[in-house]
């Protein structure tokens, strides 16, 4: 345990302190993107993980927050940092609308439904004029600060993502030792035996959405507040959907650190992929993105997370059986 | 008024009727062997009791209160706790948190339950599994450890469903035990079992259904001499 | 609105439905044997569409005539793809079923914008352009070809499922794989049966829309959508109810469009969806 937290704060020293070594502002802009990444994976993963409803729709909550936000700043002048826990409390209550209408299909319906959530959401904000409809939103670049959360240099928005990943870490955690974090487990592993032991399922499964969907739309409002300008077409792509899922089960699904290692790695393959076939605009990095998330599907649905695990059992195992050859006259 | 009451209970799946007009009861600190041959609609009386189905006529109550039509997470908070035919074990999670999982029902922190968790492992002598992962028991301890975790949500009536099943003689005498020490502390137990050795012993009463219909209610001797059960279960094996 | 409109619009409505019905009959297959959804369904569809397409552009071959090869074509790639990947995952966690074939979906579509580009395509002057007037109506004569062939293809499904060995045993094994098994009918090949006649019903909707409807990379994204409407509306499973749900969500689709406008047609669908899993979550046809 102490080994763990030695490493755990090392690795913390060096996270805080990258910003100030990294000073080239593309470079920069990566790292940020990877924290985004994960972020966004880690909230994803409270309810595709931990309560094994797999979304495939979840860029709705991410555009929902980021739309929220942006609205109440443009319209009310609302502060983004309560704009931005506006946008949260408004994807987590939609949520709820979200959960009663899926929740009793199971499984890839639960998966498709959402995919049909996601669509319906996108179309109403596409054709939505008083949201800026197709063309979409421009936010003004009248401060510098974090008083309204628009920087003019890229370092402070490194330590808002860091500082949101690291909140939804902590959400996640306390989540986990708590009784929600048992009573999702059993409901993912035998639905029949949780409700048998008095767990309500659809009330836990709408709670982890709804924790998962405050979450992901904190990381669509800084989204708007990094690039400045949201549209239909970029927070609620299908895309967005796919990576942030994809970012869990690539780590480890069901994982605390699971997201934030499958975003380092998705991240270094987007920007191999692009620096060595992108520029043709023909999609081969799409093509990449593709086989690699069938590959895991089918050879290592745990992750590299479980990958490792496995492989450190089965190494256990050897040197146990080694040892005990030894032993043996 | 006894604890658990079956009032004509029903219940039809479309044409088929898997239970017809079943009345019976369970008293507190009582053992009930519920048995009949297969297809007799043991497991069907049990999941409409438990809240996975509601009758189709009739009712079911606890202490006075109807439970049947509840959902299965609304009757476990009512006092109703069971077992599974398939052990229906939390794989992701270890013996000892399977338990906790049940204890958490209570009252919700997490340290009290594993303590809790631990005396009910305790009870039924799964004590030093509770760090194992609960997949890598074996059958006979996933059985033992589903009790231990349907006792955990301090049942007032545990339904267990062939708990002995497939189990080896001296298996059978360790999960005999249990339900004997689950008596001794005032639950009242339904037991539908085909391990006739397991449960005639130990029963208060036995109950027997044949094709959807209580065909005898009696002590255990009183049902092995009855003409209609033997026949039952002679005409099954014909 | 007057009374021509509105028929011209069922019309037209329930013509496109009939391409939604086959699409759906195919996943329904999939999904009514295996129990598992096909994400990439409406990649077969694109499949078809550029099949049809490249043969017509290359050798002047009018899509009505390659829809056998296209379908033949389709038929392969399913049983090549159920052989090769998806047999892998049978038995897998739903977690690896799901993105398996969702991964599948990007796949080919990324496949196709590499080879094909991702301009939009389309077929001039085959066979079967052209208008038919039909008392106060117009419609287009590929959709009506295009509706015909649906029901056309349909039909072979049923008799094949009904009337054939193999569709029986195929009906089996849907019914119940371990019981099929014990009377010897391999589940494999009736899984890679299954896929391939999946892939060629909406392979063949393909070849049939290519006629009219614009040929692109991602197109099978929105039909994926209302094909897994359809099979929703129509019962998990149900090849009948496929077809009657089919056309129902083309009727509503249109008269969405109508009422509301264009851009707002998915809309209605996808709300009539929602509407129905929240209200009566079997189908319309189906058992809870």
């Amino acid at each position: 345990m102490n080994r763990r937290l030695a490493i755990g704060l090392a690795a913390l020293v060096v996270v805080l302190a990258l910003p100030f070594v990294v000073t080239d502002p593309s470079r920069l802009n990566l790292l940020i993107l990877v924290l985004m990444a994960a972020q966004i994976g880690v909230a994803w993963n409270l309810i595709g993980g931990y309560a094994g409803q797999i979304s495939l729709g979840h860029a709705a909550f991410y555009g929902i927050g980021a739309y929220t936000s942006t609205l109440l700043l443009l319209k009310f002048g609302l502060n983004p940092w309560l704009g931005m826990l506006a946008a949260g409390a408004t994807a987590a209550v939609l949520s709820l609308a979200f959960g009663w209408s899926c929740f009793r299909l199971k499984g890839h319906y639960f998966a498709m439904a959402t995919i049909a959530v996601a669509e319906l959401v996108q179309i109403v904000f596409t054709n939505w004029d008083y949201a800026g409809g197709a063309v979409g939103l421009t936010l003004p670049m009248n401060h510098d600060g974090w008083a309204w959360l628009v920087f003019a240099e890229k370092r402070p928005y490194y330590w808002l993502a860091l500082s949101l990943l690291l909140l939804t870490l902590a959400a996640t955690v306390l989540v986990e030792r708590s009784h929600v974090g048992y009573y999702l487990r059993a409901l993912k592993d035998e639905p029949d035996a949780a409700r048998s032991i008095g767990i309500d399922i659809t009330r836990y499964k709408q709670i982890a959405l709804a924790l998962s969907a405050f979450f992901t739309a904190l990381g669509g409002s800084l989204y708007a507040q990094k690039e400045l300008y949201i549209d239909p077409a970029s927070v609620f792509s299908t895309a967005l959907s796919i990576k942030m899922s994809l970012v869990a089960i690539l780590g480890g699904i069901g994982t605390l650190l699971g997201p934030v290692l499958g975003a380092v790695v998705l991240t270094t393959i987007e920007e191999l992929t692009r620096a060595l076939f992108g520029g043709s605009g023909r999609g081969t990095d799409v093509v990449i993105y593709a086989a690699l998330i069938i590959a895991i599907a089918v050879f290592y649905p745990s992750g590299l997370i479980g990958a490792y695990r496995s492989w450190r059992q089965r190494r256990r195992a050897r040197s146990a059986a080694a040892v005990s050859r030894e032993a043996a006259p | 008024m006894s604890l658990l009451e079956l009032h004509a209970v029903s219940k039809r799946f479309g044409g088929l009727v898997a239970n017809q007009d079943v009345s019976f009861a369970v008293e507190a600190s009582q053992i009930v062997g519920l048995i009949g041959p297969n297809g007799a609609g043991k497991t069907t009386a049990f999941n409409c009791v438990a809240g996975y189905y509601a009758p189709s006529s009739g009712t079911i109550t606890l202490d006075g209160r109807t439970i049947s039509g509840l959902a299965p997470e609304a009757c476990a908070r009512a006092g109703v706790g069971r077992t599974f035919q398939v052990a229906r074990t939390f794989t992701s999670m270890t013996a000892g948190e399977n338990v906790l999982a049940a204890a958490l029902l209570h009252q919700k922190r997490v340290a009290v339950a594993r303590v809790e968790a631990l005396r009910w492992l305790a009870f039924v002598g799964l004590e030093r599994l509770a760090d194992r992962p609960a997949g890598s028991l074996t059958i006979s301890e996933q059985r033992r450890m589903a009790v231990a975790r349907a006792l955990a949500t301090q049942p007032r009536v545990l339904l267990m469903d062939e708990v002995m099943a497939g189990l080896n003689p001296s298996e059978v005498r360790e999960m005999v035990a249990v339900v004997l020490r689950i008596r001794e502390r005032g639950i009242a137990c339904l037991v539908v079992e085909h391990v006739l050795e397991g449960i005639m012993p130990i029963a208060d009463r036995i109950v027997v259904l044949d094709r959807g219909i209580k065909i005898a209610d009696g002590t255990p001797a009183e049902i092995s001499n009855d003409a209609a059960v033997i026949s039952a279960y002679l005409g099954d094996e014909a | 609105m007057t009374a021509e409109i509105l028929l011209q619009t069922l019309a037209s409505g329930m013509l496109i439905g009939l391409i939604y019905a086959l699409v759906a009959i195919g996943l329904t297959m999939i999904f009514g044997v295996m129990n598992i959804v096909n994400f990439a369904h409406g990649e077969f569809m694109m499949l078809g569409m550029y099949s049809s397409f490249w043969l017509f552009a290359l050798f002047a071959l009018d899509p009505m005539l390659t829809l056998p090869l296209t379908v033949l074509m389709l038929f392969t790639f399913g049983v090549l793809l159920y052989r090769f990947v998806i047999r892998r995952i049978t038995d897998a966690p739903m977690v690896s079923q799901i993105f398996t074939t969702f991964g599948l979906m990007i796949l080919l579509r990324g496949v196709a914008q590499f080879l094909w580009k991702p301009d939009f395509r389309s077929i001039e002057n085959s066979w079967v352009s052209g208008t038919v007037r039909l008392g106060e109506i117009q419609l287009g004569r590929p959709q009506i070809v295009a509706g015909i062939g649906a029901i056309a293809v349909t039909l072979a499904v049923y008799t094949f499922l009904h009337g054939t060995k193999w569709g029986s045993a195929l009906e089996a094994t849907a019914a119940d794989k371990e019981a099929a098994q014990l009377m010897g009918i391999d589940a494999h090949k009736m899984f890679a049966l299954a896929w391939g006649i999946g892939a060629a019903c909406a392979g063949a909707a393909g070849a049939l829309l290519s006629t009219f409807f614009p040929i692109f990379p991602d197109v099978g994204a929105n039909f994926i959508l209302l094909a897994f409407v359809v099979v929703n509306l129509g019962g998990f499973g149900s090849i009948g109810g496929a077809f009657w749900a089919g056309i129902l969500v083309g009727v509503i689709e249109v008269v969405g469009g109508l009422l509301l406008g264009p851009q707002y047609k998915m809309a209605v669908v996808l709300v009539v969806f929602l509407g129905v899993l929240m209200f009566r979550p079997q189908g319309l046809r189906g058992k809870a």
